[in-house]
């Protein structure tokens, strides 16, 4: 499937079903992917694997099945590009369950379908399943998340009210448990996302429940601090700073993205009301983290210019190489003040609620975003600001 | 001979003799009489001309030529014929005037012989004139020689008798003194002993006099001691004083020292004063301690409001009329004014006519008195006024009930008025000014007062009316009301015991205005006419707009906005401790403001106050549009809250049912009947305080619009059997022609001042809310029917109050359809059969 648009405008890929789940492939930095997976209750789901070519402006698609069940999240092994997780809805017995599964891509499937479009309708192939993350036990399964920067042997679950640290054999043909801890309290506690730090020799782990944010340290699997009332309402998504490690940020049914520093939590570092409904997404950019993408219920996905609490306030920093070309090259950005927060650009190309964005983990300048209806869009940081960070 | 002169002259003389002769001409001829007059005129073109044979350059050669080449030869002969009768009439006038001539100069010769004699015989006589004068003045000599001896001896004799009164005088001195001192005409023995010191001085080594010196010494210490002693004891007259004073300083007494022991004296006396106003300083303060307290609740229940009781303010007990022994202000300031500032003026009065005014004479002139002694008085003023002033700030800073201004002012004015006498008896003092200053520093502080007087009013009225709100009652929620078709009936409410809303704003903004009123009524006595201090400038210009305007009611509007804002911030995010209906009731004050209340205040201000404006000052429509975002901001929460209440509803009956295993369904559930209700009251809620609003046209069977499960196209592309990856566009295109239908929806968007706008906004943010619930759970084909049953019973309802019903119409779509799309079984309910179930509801 071939869409040819003009450069820097926006590029747009359709599935014929409803979709929520996005992920970039972590461990492949040179083509730029993405997998979308699919919600049908009627057919066989599938995995899109989205390789956009850059230089032509093409988008290549493969299928994979995963008739397992509906995808409600994806994650992708940070060491092999073939593995990932995912969980996903099973139906028995008129009772409805989230479960998880570390899978495998058949290796074929790059050679597969794209090189001939119209041969499409020739039976995609399945993924190959390497083990469940067994969880009866412990309900239904919100996410899991890969150990980032890692091996691919580590991973967390959320299910319902409970975090599970599991270790994959080498083969990743059998995860085991490795520890476990409970989010006890009042009511029926019920973890909506969480994200595993990058910073801290990723020991730390983030989740969200209702309207709270809570740390957990990964070693003792306790919590080391609480965010209460975060989000006026339920807190739906968070992401690390990748550059700093005590940033965060956060978003929630209070239309609400909010900049917190963990070390003191009382008030957010900085709050962004952009949105008219629920955002569902955020997620900082992987190199400039004043970079920020928010996907909102209202069909908008936003690009903020976050440069006030980046790791870059004064813009970019000169190179060592820069540095000795003069003087007065250096006093210059020494004077720099600090750059305003703004609003980069909303982009409408959704009609449905956008509940996934995800940066490229290839080119840090490229991002997709996901609608219900099965609209992936792919943009581009638009080139003026692009130049701006990097000169 | 004119013409002679004139030709002799030109023709041999050079042009200065000429002119010399020429002058002498103008003499005779002045002498003659012989004058311009005639001539004059003719002269003047004294021509040039060589043929006028009257112009003095006439040549006769030329003339004659001149004749000859132009006239005929009878032209000439006439010429020659005339000619010759003018020569003759001159000739016979030139014998004339030598015959005159002659006949003068007989006459003058005459004369002169007759003065010769006349002169000898005055010389005669001046001779014996001579003679005379010399033998009186030999006479004189010899008399003034006999006399000279006899005059000598009477200068010696009297010189004598003068030094043998003087010396007996001063004999006589210590006697006289003494009888002065026993008759206590001190004045005399002054002016006695003034008269003779210099001479005792003189020859004070001649034993005699000396004794004489001693005697009188002593005698003048006494009395001066006794002088002393009257000046000290001070009860003595003024005028005594004065006499007393001005003889000491005769007595070289040094002036300096009199001046202190004056004031030291007089400051005792005024010390105690102060004393006495400080203890009153210090009496215990009344029990209403210096709270602010608005003594008000009098004003309020008089104000014509309508119907139920208002009466916001709790009892305050009146500071007052509370029992205490201590004196109010005016009373404090009276006794200040009454005993120290007219005792400070008796003392600077008494004090001028003795040292300053007194007219200077003698040696005293030289000493500068005066100003050494108004130096002096200066700093005696300042330190005390310096005291008394601090007291009075003092006292007035303990005038913190706002209640009635009038006694502060009444005794601003009383105390600024008594020290003008003190700029009068002492021109260059800086007391008066000082004394101003304190006035406009009470001012000021009065204003600080009024505003945060006003503030807290404010805030307890609020306090009052939430109070109001959350008391039980049956009217304004309408959560009695039915869910059947009467549903807006029920608008009526407000009838019972506690107010409703319309009457809880009317009051809520008649008593702020009320507050408002008052509190200008009372910062206008300030400005009032007979109030001395008004005319100052800070009193016609700063005050009334820098200080009434902009401190007070600037200030307060502005703080209302504030506030008003506030409510929106804080209780947004942390649970919503602000009720919805306090939301709605300021949003609507916040309106009103905008609309009228904030010019009408500003007007009353500005007309009450005849502000001046100088300083630029906030423009009426600034406030305005920082009320109406105000209004617009707690709207838009408001509609954040509600809309977030019936979400929640919502939210919580889709998480928590299990859809795949649920009974079919018989009844609309609790929840949408709730949602109904809920949104009917808020309807009626709203409709109590904004218009309605318009509305776009409704179809006739609004309620009765059917739900299909697969009329959208959307759905029914993705419901196609086919694994094949249709083109994108196919789908892209599906969802643009449906886009180009309906318009994307904003959920949380600000909403327009009217009740329709209102609701739509709530019911869009409940809707989107139930969708994206539903989209995130599974249905069997019963959960999938219940929802159709709900939908179609919120469609039967809740398309009256929104401005498009499309809107409604649109979601539920969504919802039915994304449930559909979710549902494990679709098999739809038939449409009869749901219109029977919510019909039966």
């Amino acid at each position: 499937i071939l869409t040819k648009m003009e450069d820097d405008a926006p590029v747009i890929y359709g599935l014929e079903f409803q979709a929520r789940a996005l992920t970039a492939q972590t461990a492949e930095t040179d083509a730029i992917r993405f997998l979308v997976g699919t919600q049908s209750l009627k057919f066989d789901n599938q995995i899109h694997i989205i390789d956009f070519d850059d230089e032509n402006n093409i988008i290549n698609k493969s299928v994979l099945l995963h008739p397992a069940g509906e995808i409600w999240h994806m994650g992708t092994s940070p060491a092999d590009k073939s593995v990932l997780t995912t969980c996903y809805n099973t139906t028995s017995d008129s009772r409805v369950a989230t479960l998880a599964a570390v899978w495998r891509m058949p290796k074929e499937w790059e050679s597969g379908s794209h090189e001939s479009p119209d041969d499409s309708s020739n039976n995609p192939q399945a993924l190959e399943l390497l083990c469940h993350l067994d969880n009866t036990a412990q309900g239904n399964m919100a996410c899991v998340l890969w150990e980032p920067l890692g091996d691919g042997k580590r991973l967390v679950s959320l299910a319902d009210n409970h975090v599970t640290l599991w270790d994959l054999e080498a083969s990743s043909t059998k995860a085991t448990v490795s520890s476990s801890a409970t989010l006890e309290g009042k009511g029926q506690l019920k973890f909506t996302s969480g994200k595993w730090s990058p910073h801290h020799n990723c020991t730390q782990l983030a989740t969200a429940n209702d309207t709270a944010i809570r740390g957990w340290d990964l070693r003792s699997m306790s919590q080391i601090y609480c965010i209460e009332n975060a989000h006026g309402q339920l807190a739906r998504d968070l992401d690390f700073n990748p550059n700093k490690q005590y940033y965060l940020a956060s978003c929630g049914d209070d239309c609400k993205v909010k900049f917190w520093d963990v070390r003191s939590i009382g008030e957010p570092v900085k709050t962004l009301e952009e949105h008219s409904h629920w955002v569902w997404s955020v997620r900082y950019n992987h190199s400039h983290d004043q970079l920020v993408l928010t996907g909102s219920s209202d069909s908008r996905v936003i690009l903020s210019n976050m440069v006030s609490i980046s790791s870059e306030p004064f813009g970019h920093l000169a190179d060592e190489d820069d540095l000795s070309d003069g003087e007065e090259n250096h006093q210059e950005e020494k004077s720099k003040e600090p750059l305003q927060d703004s609003i980069i650009a909303t982009y409408e190309e959704h009609e449905d609620s956008v509940y996934a964005v995800e940066w490229s983990c290839a080119d840090p300048w490229l991002f997709a975003s996901l609608s219900y209806d099965g609209r992936l869009v792919i943009n581009r940081v638009p080139r003026a600001l692009k130049y701006r960070i990097l000169l | 001979m004119d013409t002679d002169l004139g030709v002799s002259a030109s023709s041999a003389l050079p042009e200065s003799e000429v002119a010399r002769k020429r002058r002498v001409h103008g003499m005779l001829k002045l002498y003659y009489g012989i004058n311009d007059e005639g001539k004059a005129a003719a002269e003047e073109p004294e021509s040039q001309d060589p043929c006028d044979i009257n112009g003095p350059h006439f040549d006769p050669e030329l003339y004659l030529n001149k004749l000859r080449k132009e006239c005929s030869l009878t032209e000439l002969m006439d010429q020659e014929s005339c000619m010759v009768k003018q020569i003759r009439s001159l000739d016979s006038d030139m014998q004339t005037l030598v015959y005159e001539n002659y006949n003068k100069f007989i006459s003058a010769t005459d004369t002169i012989r007759k003065m010769k004699n006349d002169f000898k015989k005055m010389e005669d006589e001046m001779d014996c004139l001579s003679a005379n004068m010399a033998a009186i003045t030999e006479f004189s000599a010899r008399i003034s020689g006999t006399l000279q001896d006899q005059h000598t001896q009477i200068t010696k004799l009297s010189g004598v008798h003068t030094l043998l009164r003087k010396l007996q005088f001063l004999f006589e001195l210590p006697a006289r003194l003494n009888k002065c001192l026993e008759l206590q005409a001190y004045a005399q023995a002054v002016s006695s002993h003034r008269r003779a010191r210099s001479v005792l001085q003189q020859y004070s080594h001649m034993p005699s006099f000396r004794g004489i010196q001693d005697d009188c010494h002593a005698i003048m210490e006494q009395l001066a001691q006794q002088l002393r002693q009257k000046f000290r004891d001070g009860g003595s007259s003024a005028k005594d004083l004065s006499e007393c004073v001005e003889l000491l300083l005769q007595l070289d007494e040094p002036a300096e020292e009199l001046c202190d022991k004056f004031l030291s004296h007089a400051q005792s006396r005024l010390d105690a004063d102060l004393q006495g106003l400080e203890a009153e300083l210090c009496k215990p303060a009344p029990a209403s301690g210096p709270s602010m307290v608005l003594d008000l609740s009098s004003k309020l229940s008089a104000t014509p409001v309508v119907g139920s009781p208002t009466d916001f303010v709790s009892p305050t007990s009146n500071p007052f009329l509370s029992p205490t022994s201590k004196m109010d202000i005016l009373e404090f300031i009276d006794r200040g004014c009454n005993e120290f500032v007219s005792n400070l003026c008796l003392v600077i009065a008494s004090y001028q006519e003795l040292f300053i005014n007194r007219p200077q004479e003698g040696d005293l002139a030289s000493k500068n008195i005066p100003q050494m002694a108004s130096g002096k008085l200066h700093t005696f003023v300042n330190s005390l006024a310096a005291r008394y002033f601090s007291l009075v700030e003092r006292r007035i800073q303990e005038e913190k009930g706002v209640g009635d201004n009038s006694l502060l002012v009444r005794a601003l004015d009383r105390f600024h008025r008594r020290l003008q006498a003190i700029s009068k008896l002492l021109p260059g003092s800086a007391v008066p000014s000082q004394g101003t200053e304190i006035v406009v520093q009470a001012a000021r502080e009065r204003i600080k007062q009024y505003l945060s007087a006003l503030q807290s009013f404010y805030l307890d009225s609020l306090t009052d009316v939430r109070q109001a709100l959350a008391a039980p009652r049956l009217s304004l929620g309408g959560s009695a009301v039915p869910a059947s078709g009467t549903l807006l009936g029920s608008s009526t409410g407000g009838k019972d015991a506690t107010p409703s809303l319309p009457e809880l704003l009317s009051s809520l903004s008649a008593s702020i205005l009320n507050q408002i009123k008052s509190v200008l009524a009372s910062v206008h006595l300030f400005t009032a006419k007979d109030i001395t201090f008004s005319n100052k400038p800070y009193f016609k210009g700063e005050f009334c707009s820098q200080g009434v305007r902009e401190g007070l009611v600037v200030s307060f509007i502005k703080f209302i906005c504030q506030s008003s804002r506030q409510f929106c911030e804080s209780a947004g995010d942390r649970g919503g401790s602000t009720p919805p209906a306090l939301l709605l009731l300021l949003s609507r004050l916040c309106l009103d403001y905008e609309t009228s209340t904030i010019s009408y205040i500003l007007t009353l201000t500005d007309e009450q106050f005849l502000v001046q404006h100088h300083i630029p000052v906030t423009p009426v429509t600034a406030l305005c549009s920082e009320a109406r975002e105000a209004a617009q901001k707690l709207l838009n929460h408001y509609v954040k809250v509600q809309g977030l209440i019936i979400s929640q509803m919502l939210r919580k009956s889709v998480e928590t049912r299990d859809w795949v295993n649920t009974i079919e369904p018989r009844n609309v559930r609790a929840v949408m009947k709730r949602v109904v209700e809920d949104t009917t009251s808020i309807d009626v809620q709203v409709g109590l305080l904004y218009e309605e609003g318009v509305r776009k046209a409704h179809s006739s069977d609004s309620s009765k619009r059917t739900f299909s499960v697969y009329s959208s196209s959307r759905q029914q592309v993705r419901y196609a059997p086919s694994y094949t990856p249709s083109a994108p566009m196919d789908t892209n295109l599906l969802s643009n022609i449906h886009k180009l239908f309906s318009e994307r929806i904003d959920i949380f968007s600000p909403v327009e001042f009217n009740k329709v706008s209102v609701l739509t906004g709530i019911i869009k943010i409940s809707l989107k809310t139930f969708l994206e619930c539903v989209r995130l759970r599974t249905f069997g084909r019963y959960g999938l029917q219940q929802i159709q049953v709900d939908c179609h019973y919120l469609q039967m309802y809740l398309w009256r109050f929104v401005s498009d019903e499309n809107l409604v119409h649109f979601l539920l779509d969504e919802i039915v359809g994304s449930a559909a799309h979710r549902c494990l079984d679709p098999a739809p309910m038939e449409q009869s059969v749901i219109e029977v179930i919510c019909e039966r509801g």
